[in-house]
């Protein structure tokens, strides 16, 4: 961490559409170690968030326990949010979207919150389809309990006094799909340029959406041996798809017209071109998705970009028939029908 | 790009853009928080090694340093250094027994030096202490050139003049008042080892239009009726001034006029205000004191009446400006009386050399100005040489003494039979400012304060005597919130490629978005690629050894650093560091090998 909060100064910086400069989108200092993964992750909401023109009053920001989820705090001070239980942010933000579904959701969790404490709620939320972006930042280790191996560490990779792990890792992105995810995909904290474009398309995806960022843990998993490694991830990093998020679809012209980028318009408005590296790999392949994650692994290349999309799931939010309108916004006769109302529905269970 | 030669005494020194900026090349930011601990006695000796003349400066600088500030870029308005100055001189202890002393013996080498200004006063300065005996020659009855003469006792009073000029004489210096030299030939035939000319640019144009003989007791040369001000010849002007030409002479002319009973003061320009070679804070100064100042008047002619001057005639102008802001047409609409009793010119002035026998090998062009180097200041006769307004025509105080200090150099040298052009380069010693995890050896927090305001002398009360200073310096208030505005840039931002593991740690901390991590290539790429694009092609960029893992380089954009050094704290490694630049600019003693490089 820093000695001081980041000065504000925005006078040399651009404005969004809401006259909004980046640093309007930025939270309280961070207490997060010096050189941790989380914190670009942080910066990248920020730079996407103030690029989609969301005001940060439109978002509701949850998470449970861990490093990663400290990192709410430090974005977009002015919104939502909640801070809960170990392992249970999909249920609160369960709740909330139900009596919201105008805010936008962004889970924040680690590999420990998420696939040990919370795996059955992190399973159930993409389940549910709850409508909302689920980033996780992965590094392999408990930091907040001094380095112990993760359900995410790789067989054989090394803890930092060098003994090798000797369990298989969970692989959230392989979970998800199993689960029937409409939107995975795989990033690295290093990697702004993939990381805040996938950012926006999760964010503006109509559904569950999975980021599974690799975010190293700059003490205690960061060394020679580790597979979580700054290091490590340059040199075996991958992405298999480019995606631009482009918000209008009349902006699209010139350079992205004519270059073999598949389009995908997004339920909230706007397109993502999918641009593939790989010749062969198409993002709307859940089988091939789950085979190259699963046999890939072997040559040691981490595959990132947006692994699989799929816009034509109905979210809970619609499956359950939940009305538009926030509930706070609804009368008091649309909230409470009358006690005729509620004696016609007990008669049913009769 | 090719990864930036830090060892380049000249990239840091233009990263602290104060200290670049000063011809005397002042290091400020250290001298800013020798005040902010409290130190005013260092303060002032760190200014007086590089300027001579801390408190004198210290309210009338022409402050090239202000404009280039930093702190203008990043915010709204400068560090008020200037200001800054004068606090180190006010509120210093004694100094004499801490400043260079009269040797014991001399070195038997003789140095005349002509005029008593701060260009002379600066070689004696430098050049006493070493053994020189220097015998300065002054036509007035007091030491100080266009200090004393030209500026008003109300913006530098004479007791901060004759303190200054004092710790000069002291070293051993002879003056000579009332001596002016009629004749360079005779003064060199008294056996000297070099001559400087620190004379001046004495002057004043005059406006030879219509009416100007007639008037001529109502029309005053600024240079010449301010010095007769100073000098008390004068004391009384007519109510009604207009004065001609809005440089800072004329600015002293005007507010002159309102101590000397005037009380409608006009100052005509010629064309508008964005033209005006006044220093904006003199302006300023002007205007608070309700002096009009009258744009787009051109003077025509003097209006006579029973041979009195009662007014003057203006031809008034428009002006088509393209987006440059440059003049493309010029029209006259017109004309104008306006009447006074009195007008002052205050129109530029020139060097003058009527005492410089042109057959003794020293040229001049067509012009009438010497042929001067300017890297030594030697003439094209050995041996003598040229500083201040005389060398290269009028600048200021702070080019004078930064002038005398270059000749000083050469004036050793020629002394000492060594080549003069083979001077010492500067230098910069790199020293980290880590004091522990997250301390640093300066504040590095960053204050949102604006610049803080001189507080002034109340307007009547001002008006009623002329030698009452305006300005009443900085509280402590205004000297706490101040010195915390300085961004120490000398406090620099030092990078180790080896060591980056490309976390992105400082580009998501720095508070200016001055960092990116880019693919190299040339230089209009990479400002184009920067996070925010480095668009100020006046600063430069940093750009690393290639990094380990990709290959990519680290690039800083030097425009709006704020030096608060949260690169340094966020980065894991510590291949960000502040490191503290002194920048080495080295003086005659340096080069006599009395003071090793510091």
């Amino acid at each position: 961490m820093t000695s001081m909060p980041k000065p504000f100064i925005d006078k040399h910086l651009p404005k969004n559409k809401l006259g909004l400069s980046v640093r309007n989108y930025e939270g309280v200092m961070s207490t997060l170690c010096a050189g941790c993964g989380h914190d670009s992750v942080t910066a990248a909401l920020v730079q996407a968030f103030w690029e989609l023109d969301l005001a940060p009053e439109s978002a509701a920001k949850v998470s449970g326990i861990g490093c990663s989820s400290k990192t709410t705090a430090y974005f977009m001070g002015q919104s939502h949010g909640i801070n809960c239980v170990h392992g249970r942010m999909p249920s609160v933000a369960t709740g909330a979207n139900a009596v919201n579904g105008k805010l936008h959701y962004i889970g924040i969790s680690g590999d420990g919150d998420s696939l040990s404490i919370g795996f059955g709620q992190f399973a159930h939320a993409i389940r549910r389809n709850l409508n909302m972006l689920y980033v996780l930042e992965n590094n392999g280790v408990y930091g907040l309990t001094k380095g112990q191996f993760s359900a995410s560490a790789d067989y054989g990779s090394k803890s930092k006094k060098g003994v090798p792990n000797e369990q298989t890792p969970i692989d959230p992105c392989v979970q998800a799909l199993t689960l029937g995810a409409g939107f995975v995909a795989r990033a690295f904290s290093g990697d702004k340029s993939q990381l805040v474009p996938l950012i926006k398309a999760g964010l503006m995806h109509k559904g569950f959406a999975l980021i599974d960022v690799i975010s190293p843990c700059v003490t205690f998993n960061d060394h020679a041996g580790s597979t979580k490694s700054y290091a490590h991830t340059y040199k075996y990093y991958h992405p298999l798809v480019h995606t631009d998020f482009v918000a209008h679809a009349e902006e699209i012209t010139g350079e992205y017209a004519d270059d073999g980028a598949m389009r995908v318009t997004m339920h909230d408005g706007g397109e993502l071109l999918l641009r593939k590296t790989d010749s062969d790999y198409d993002p709307r392949d859940r089988a091939q998705a789950i085979e190259t994650l699963m046999l890939g692994g072997s040559d040691g290349e981490i595959r990132t970009g947006l692994l699989y999309l799929n816009e034509d799931m109905a979210d809970m939010h619609a499956a359950n028939r939940l009305p538009d309108a926030p509930l706070n916004t609804l009368s008091y006769d649309q909230l409470n029908p009358g006690s005729g109302a509620l004696a016609a529905l007990q008669k049913r269970y009769r | 790009m090719q990864p930036t030669d830090t060892r380049d005494p000249d990239y840091f020194h233009k990263v602290v853009d104060c200290q670049w900026a000063c011809p005397a090349h002042t290091p400020v930011p250290e001298y800013i928080r020798l005040i902010a601990q409290g130190d005013f006695t260092g303060a002032y000796l760190v200014n007086r090694r590089s300027n001579v003349f801390p408190g004198i400066l210290g309210r009338v600088c022409d402050r090239p340093c202000e404009p280039a500030c930093r702190r203008g870029r990043v915010e709204e308005e400068p560090v008020a250094i200037c200001r800054l100055k004068r606090v180190a001189a006010d509120h210093r202890d004694e100094v004499s027994h801490l400043l260079p002393q009269k040797p014991d013996k001399t070195n038997g080498k003789k140095i005349a030096l002509i005029g008593a200004g701060p260009a002379s006063l600066t070689v004696a300065n430098d050049l006493a202490p070493l053994g020189y005996e220097c015998t300065i020659f002054e036509a007035h009855h007091r030491p100080g050139g266009l200090m004393i003469a030209n500026i008003p006792a109300f913006r530098l009073p004479e007791e901060v003049l004759d303190e200054e000029i004092g710790y000069i004489l002291n070293m051993g210096v002879e003056l000579k008042l009332n001596s002016r030299v009629e004749s360079l030939r005779a003064l060199m035939e008294g056996g000297y080892d070099a001559v400087f000319v620190g004379s001046g640019a004495p002057k004043g144009k005059d406006l030879d239009i219509e009416g100007r003989q007639e008037a001529d007791a109502n029309i005053h040369i600024g240079i010449d009726w301010l010095e007769s001000v100073a000098f008390e010849h004068i004391d009384k002007i007519g109510k009604r001034v207009l004065i001609i030409g809005v440089g800072n002479t004329a600015m002293d002319c005007c507010r002159t006029s309102l101590r000397l009973g005037a009380d409608d003061v006009k100052v005509m320009a010629r064309k508008p205000r964005q033209f005006f070679k006044a220093s904006p804070w003199e302006l300023e100064d002007a205007e608070d004191e309700n002096v009009e100042i009258v744009v787009n008047h051109s003077p025509k002619r003097f209006v006579v009446e029973n041979g009195k001057l009662v007014g003057m005639e203006f031809e008034l102008m428009e002006y088509e400006l393209d987006d440059d802001g440059n003049i493309t047409e010029t029209r006259k609409a017109g004309t104008k009386v306006i009447p006074c009793d009195d007008v002052i010119l205050a129109i530029g002035q020139e060097n003058a050399f009527p005492w410089i026998e042109r057959d003794l090998g020293i040229e001049f062009d067509k012009w009438g100005v010497p042929v001067v180097d300017e890297t030594t200041h030697q003439s094209t006769l050995p041996g003598v040489f040229f500083g201040g307004d005389s060398a290269f025509g009028p600048k200021n105080i702070i080019w004078a003494v930064e002038h005398g200090h270059q000749a000083a150099i050469s004036i050793h040298k020629h002394c000492q039979d060594e080549a003069i052009t083979e001077r010492m380069p500067r230098g910069v010693n790199l020293q980290s400012a880590k004091m522990g995890v997250n301390e640093w050896m300066y504040s590095n927090a960053y204050t949102g304060a604006h610049r803080r305001d001189m507080p002034l002398v109340e307007l009547k009360q001002r008006l009623s005597n002329r030698k009452t200073e305006v300005e009443l310096g900085f509280d402590a208030e205004r000297i706490a919130t101040e010195v915390q505005r300085c961004l120490n840039c000398d406090v620099q931002t030092v990078f180790e490629a080896p060591l980056c593991k490309e976390c992105d740690a400082c580009l998501d901390i720095c508070p200016v978005d001055c960092l990116s991590i880019l693919p190299n290539g040339e230089e209009e790429a990479l400002r184009q690629g920067m996070k925010v694009p480095a668009a100020n092609k006046e600063q430069a960029l940093y750009v690393s050894e290639p990094l380990k893992d990709t290959g990519r380089v680290m690039v800083k954009d030097e425009n709006l650093c704020l030096h608060c050094g949260l690169c340094a704290e966020r980065c894991p490694t510590a291949a960000w560091d502040m490191q503290d630049a002194d920048i080495f600019i080295p003086h005659v003693d340096n080069e006599a090998g009395k003071v090793a490089a510091e």
